[in-house]
């Protein structure tokens, strides 16, 4: 497989029984992310059989049906649970968790912060798209003030969770935020969520036309791109903006990079100790 | 290896990680790569129309990418990394194995998903 | 001659919740996650002793109950056996969990204890109010396997069979004990190793290529890999094809949930754990399961001794309901007795097995009290 690159590998990593192409819609950036989900797996050199991706519910939970690997397609919020149990169970294994927005900070806020907390040494890549796609474009904890939902005719009156912050407070040892249009730094931020021990998250920005866009006076999934491309920008670049002058952009890059280890390799260090000294 | 600004770190990652270091925007490579899309799967989005660098990209009038200027293409990887569809896949030409006459046929068909079989509808091509 | 020396079992003084953390071990249990709910807490504050003893066992303290059941189920898909164990309000918490383990069919133990509600209702007092809840508290028709246990040595017994059964089946497993037994402290037995089977689940054979993760087999339930074993397979929550992808075509859907009940439906037999004292020629019988079997079996004895042909049918299995046995019962028995700590929830199903031909009396207690010997003795003498 060395010797494939772009699409040609991507290919190599779907489920060739899976009816193609999938149930994104047109201009979604979650197809993006899996991309970037299976460059940086075949660029860590990771077995298809160590790794599991564990998704929630709504678009974002689709995702893992697609790819190759160990996938646990799980209840609505409580992906991270899982991924849990999975960690505990095979410390060996990659336990890569996809969630959405609403799916990891709303139902799944407590299991989130908690996961963070415990520092299980699974990756959580959380897909904002600021909305709850699949369930007919509701809103969710990071629709922005403001903003035409369904269920806010009238305009968000709510704050939004800033997810990095969250997790940042949390103690979650890697925290990044991403887009879906800096493909390549992505890339480089979910290897690094990989590699790194202990709870990972990286947030990836990316438009959800169909839902979001339409409403909040975008006219093409091409135009939620360059806002994309225009709002988020590079942390350091972002800190030298005056404050006035950052409207809505955000900051992206790694937020927080520690190696303080996981939860389960504390514990099997613990039960080795326990044993030996029986 | 790991340590220090996000910067350095990323620049660090593109030369050791990238899958593919010959895509990257520096290593241009002017009408030496065969731009190939799978219209099975294309859902007509236009990311790669709207932020291909020289317009290789058009959508045709059933709202499809269709590749009109292959001539043209850098092998920048911008449409193979941004397609929600895994649906362009841009590959190095290679004269003695691509037939003239073949450019055409590579619009046919969607992948299965195996090399052997991509190969396989070219040939037929 | 040094006559053989027989190995004597081991015997403790331990409570319930002791001896079903016990059990649990010995039925190869290694993964316990859970949340702390009084009167279940010492199973977990045992299993967290224990488990980092023994080898690959992994304990983790979650943040409710749902994640709680969320990581047994992520650890059993992994290959472990998992366990956890809660009490009323963590129960109903766990309900969403229960319905993913049954259409994933995913093996794992719930050990419920029950205390009094609804709601908070009485953490400290005993009753057996989640009767209904353990068969129905998920949503959508399922089949699911509910035990009970009424004295400290059948804690240990019944988490063991309860380990069996969720493995041979591949479905989650309830056991329900009250709040009396579980801190009731008395001397069990420690059964030797070939004492009891242990049943692990099945390992598939065939390449992993050829495997599909839900295939119909000659038992109903297909075989199961861990995740990480070179099966790479997809687990969900939605109906799904024999593939294990997403599907809502009619005749799938239809063969699964068909299935799903089939694969426990043909081994009843093989289910339902029940106990006959003085049934053969009962004229009036009691049904009654977890603490109060146990008042049941003194009020019995005494019955006897007063000259009533008394019997009482313990159930051990609650779900899918002994209905053979019950009727077999019912063949001989004029009067049935069906004393509870709730409002009716096992006399339903009793009702529901007789056509008429015996008259079904309840004793219905709530009041976080248990109920007496001498309560039952009182209406078996009456009748």
């Amino acid at each position: 497989m060395a010797d494939i690159k772009g699409t040609q590998l991507i290919h190599e990593y779907l489920r060739h029984n899976k009816k193609f192409p999938h149930v994104f819609c047109s201009g979604c950036g979650h197809g993006i992310v899996l991309g970037s989900l299976i460059r940086s797996i075949h660029g860590l050199g990771l077995s298809k059989d160590d790794v599991c991706i564990v998704a929630g519910i709504g678009c974002s939970g689709r995702l893992a049906a697609y790819v190759d690997f160990n996938t646990v397609h799980t209840c609505h919020g409580r992906a991270l649970t899982f991924a849990t149990g999975i960690k505990m169970a095979k410390p060996g294994m990659h336990v890569i968790v996809v969630m959405g927005d609403g799916d990891s900070m709303a139902i799944g806020g407590n299991h989130l912060i908690h996961a963070a907390r415990r520092n299980i040494g699974v990756t959580a890549l959380i897909l904002n798209n600021n909305i709850y796609g699949m369930t007919g474009g509701q809103c969710s904890p990071t629709t922005p003030a403001g903003a035409n939902t369904q269920t806010t005719p009238m305009g968000q009156m709510e704050q939004s969770f800033d997810c990095v912050e969250l997790c940042t407070a949390a103690g979650a040892n890697f925290v990044a935020r991403g887009s879906v249009f800096h493909v390549k730094r992505l890339d480089s931020m979910i290897m690094e969520g990989i590699k790194n021990p202990g709870f990972g998250v990286v947030e990836i920005m990316t438009p959800c036309f169909t839902q979001y866009g339409r409403k909040n006076g975008f006219k093409s999934p091409v135009e939620m791109f360059h806002a994309l491309k225009k709002n988020v920008v590079k942390r350091e670049r972002f800190d030298e903006i005056p404050e006035a002058d950052r409207g809505e952009k955000v900051p992206s890059g790694i937020f927080v990079q520690k190696d303080t280890p996981g939860l389960e390799e504390k514990f099997y260090e613990m039960a080795a100790r326990c044993q030996g000294g029986k | 290896m790991f340590r220090g600004s996000f910067v350095s770190r990323d620049r660090e990652a593109y030369g050791k990680f990238t899958p593919n270091p010959d895509q990257v925007m520096s290593a241009k490579s002017k009408g030496k790569s065969i731009v190939t899309i799978f219209p099975d799967w294309c859902k007509g989005c236009g990311i790669c129309a709207a932020f291909c660098p020289v317009k290789v990209m058009e959508l045709n009038d059933q709202g499809k990418a269709v590749v009109v200027r292959e001539e043209e293409c850098i092998n920048c990887g911008f449409c193979e990394l941004h397609c929600p569809d895994f649906a362009i896949m841009v590959q190095p030409k290679v004269d003695s194995e691509i037939p003239a006459g073949s450019k055409s046929a590579h619009v046919n068909a969607a992948p299965n998903g195996s090399v052997e079989s991509e190969k396989s509808i070219k040939e037929k091509g | 001659m040094a006559r053989p020396k027989k190995k004597k079992n081991k015997e403790i003084f331990a409570l319930g919740n002791e001896a079903v953390v016990e059990g649990a071990l010995l039925a190869g249990c290694d993964f316990y996650a859970g949340y702390p709910i009084t009167p279940s807490s010492e199973i977990m504050e045992i299993m967290a002793q224990r488990l980092p003893r023994i080898p690959n066992g992994s304990f983790v303290q979650m943040e409710d109950e749902i994640g709680g059941l969320g990581a047994v189920i992520g650890a059993s898909l992994a290959g472990r056996k998992a366990l956890t164990a809660t009490s009323g309000p963590g129960f109903s918490l766990m309900q969403e969990h229960i319905g993913y383990g049954c259409i994933t069919e995913t093996p794992l133990v719930i050990v419920n204890v029950m205390r009094g509600g609804p709601s908070t209702g009485l953490p400290t007092s005993p009753a057996q109010g989640d009767v209904q809840q353990a068969r129905w508290g998920t949503h959508g028709d399922h089949s699911i396997i509910v035990l009970s246990a009424s004295n400290v040595q059948e804690c240990l017994e019944m988490t063991i069979e309860a380990f069996n059964l969720a493995e041979k089946y591949r479905t989650p497993v309830i056991l329900l004990i009250d709040e009396i037994t579980a801190h009731t402290r008395e001397k069990i037995t420690i059964p030797n190793e070939a004492e009891f089977e242990v049943f692990n689940r099945t390992l598939p054979t065939m390449p992993p290529e050829w495997y599909k993760p839900y295939e119909e087999t000659v038992r109903g339930v297909p075989p199961m890999p861990a995740i990480g074993s070179g099966y790479r397979f997809h687990v969900t929550g939605l109906t799904h094809d024999v593939n294990g992808f997403p599907t809502s075509r009619p005749d799938e859907v239809r063969e699964l949930n068909e299935r799903l009940f089939r694969k426990i439906d043909q081994f009843l037999h093989d289910v339902q754990i029940v106990e006959e004292i003085d049934t053969e020629d009962a004229e009036v019988a009691v049904i009654a399961y977890g603490t109060v079997a146990r008042s049941a079996e003194l009020a019995v004895k005494q019955a006897r001794d007063l000259g009533v042909k008394a019997g009482l049918l313990k159930l051990k299995t609650l779900f899918p309901y002994p209905r053979k046995a019950t009727e077999k019962l019912m063949y001989r028995a004029k009067t049935i007795i069906v004393p509870e700590m709730n409002m009716g929830q096992i006399s339903r199903e009793v009702k529901r097995v007789n056509n008429g031909q015996v008259s079904v009396r309840t004793i219905n207690k709530v009041d976080g009290q248990i109920i007496t010997p001498a309560e039952i003795l009182k209406v078996l003498t009456r009748v």
